[in-house]
């Protein structure tokens, strides 16, 4: 694999590629917490995310790339730790030295995954079709109401309620986890570290929060 | 003290192991769990029995002989400890304890919980070193200044015994703890510098190619090292890697 032979450079893309989705995450929380307080707010923003060329031809290719990349390299380390031990303990005390979190990293990554295909199965390839498949008129309004439809159903609110959860386990130990990676251990890790649990707390909580008041927000009406 | 025993026992390399029990009585709480594993062995000898193999040096911390996962964790319950320092008075009357090998595919069992850890050997072997001539006219090391701060890190990083805990005790049995540390007792030092770029890619590739697993930085090593060996070596190999990649 060249460039990414050593274990220490697979890493390292690891942590990049993570910390690009963080950033993303950041901007796709921003504009679904709009739903919340303004159904203009949100049709605006995703009207103007799903129809600008930069977005669409540029920066979305590249999430997408940063998604596979991101997976991919997860699967080849998870592969080549499961070889660094062959036989296993018949006792081991994994929780008396670090997290679940950590040490399980690939079992929430596979959940967010698995989440990832039925989002894309709910939102992206909907959308991919009704823009540049059924090649629609734009409408600027369509947005808002297409999200509040998705989370009628109790069964798919658990669903991502709980693809969140685990999301909240991943950034937990994830988000930190990349500036070790990346050799940044200073005077400012603590404080970087305490950000990246709040951010680990926050977002997830907050998409959680969107799922559950669109849900409730229906049967009340 | 009464026990029981659940020890691994494996004739061989190439030959399959179990856990077998035995229990043992009269155990002293100021023994060591060595001379407690002694013990033990005495009685199976008279028995007639083969007795329990496991590795031992110095029994005083310093030598990095001494391994075992007790009860699911290397070198035993207490922190900053190694097994032989370990004494009986960590375990309670009636308890069971599960003595297990280092487990790493690079760590292959020999016999019972004698593991082959010489993939650190050449680990360090790839460039854990500051290369002198002994020419006669050699200068001392004592005659180049390095700074104080620096100096204390180098020589926490070089308290590193190679037991290999680490290893055991992480997910992965990734040896980035070790690695880190034998890297990072030259980094901090000017003696270091030199070789530094070689240093770090060699002794990388090394590492991986003893068949070690990548690091997850879940933090286990660090807790289960007897010397207390910091994370921050970790993130000293990880910039010293990128810096000696991007110079070639």
């Amino acid at each position: 694999m060249g460039i990414l032979s050593a274990s220490i450079a697979k890493k390292v893309a690891m942590a990049l590629s993570g910390l690009f989705l963080v950033f993303f995450l950041a901007q796709h929380f921003t504009i679904n917490f709009s739903s919340v307080f303004s159904e203009e707010t949100f049709n605006s923003w995703s009207h103007f995310m799903g129809t600008n060329p930069l977005v669409q031809f540029i920066l979305q290719p590249i999430l997408i790339f940063g998604v596979v990349f991101h997976f991919v390299m997860g699967i080849v380390l998870e592969l080549k730790n499961n070889k660094a031990r062959k036989i296993s303990y018949k006792s081991y005390k994994g929780n008396t030295n670090s997290t679940w979190a950590s040490r399980n990293m690939i079992i929430s990554g596979a959940v967010i995954l698995a989440f990832l295909g039925l989002h894309f199965y709910d939102f992206w390839v909907p959308e991919i079709v009704h823009k540049y498949v059924e090649s629609n008129p734009a409408d600027a309004t369509r947005y808002y109401g297409e999200l509040v439809h998705k989370f009628e159903s109790p069964v798919r609110t658990g669903i991502y309620v709980i693809a969140f959860v685990l999301l909240m386990f991943h950034l937990w130990h994830g988000f930190a986890s990349s500036f070790q990676t990346m050799g940044w251990n200073n005077k400012f890790s603590k404080a970087v570290k305490g950000f990246t649990k709040l951010y680990a707390i926050v977002i997830p909580l907050g998409f959680i929060i969107i799922a559950l008041y669109h849900h409730f927000n229906q049967i009340s009406h | 003290m009464k026990l029981t025993l659940k020890i691994w026992r494996q004739k061989g390399a190439d030959t399959k192991g179990s856990l077998q029990t035995y229990p043992i009585d009269g155990i002293d709480g100021d023994m060591s769990f060595l001379e407690m594993l002694d013990v033990l062995n005495e009685e199976l000898i008279e028995k007639g029995d083969e007795p329990v193999v496991f590795d031992h040096d110095c029994r005083e911390g310093i030598c990095g002989s001494c391994s075992l996962q007790i009860n699911g964790k290397p070198h035993g319950p207490q922190r900053h400890t190694t097994t032989c320092q370990l004494h009986m008075r960590s375990f309670n009357d009636g308890d069971t304890v599960v003595i297990e090998p280092f487990r790493a595919t690079a760590f292959p069992v020999i016999k019972d919980l004698v593991v082959d850890r010489s993939g650190f050997d050449r680990i360090q072997q790839a460039g854990g070193y500051v290369s002198v001539n002994t020419s006669g006219n050699t200068i001392d090391a004592n005659a180049t200044p390095v700074e104080k701060d620096n100096a204390d890190e180098a020589f926490n990083s070089a308290t590193c015994i190679g037991c290999g805990a680490c290893v055991a005790a992480c997910v992965n049995a990734s040896a980035m703890l070790f690695t880190s540390a034998k890297v990072s007792q030259f980094a901090l030092l000017p003696q270091g510098e030199v070789e530094a770029t070689r240093r770090v890619l060699n002794m990388v590739e090394q590492m991986d190619k003893e068949g070690f697993g990548a690091c997850s930085n879940t933090g286990a090593c660090f807790i289960e090292c007897p010397k207390d060996i910091s994370l921050e070596n970790i993130a000293r190999i990880n910039r010293e890697y990128l810096k000696a990649s991007a110079e070639g």
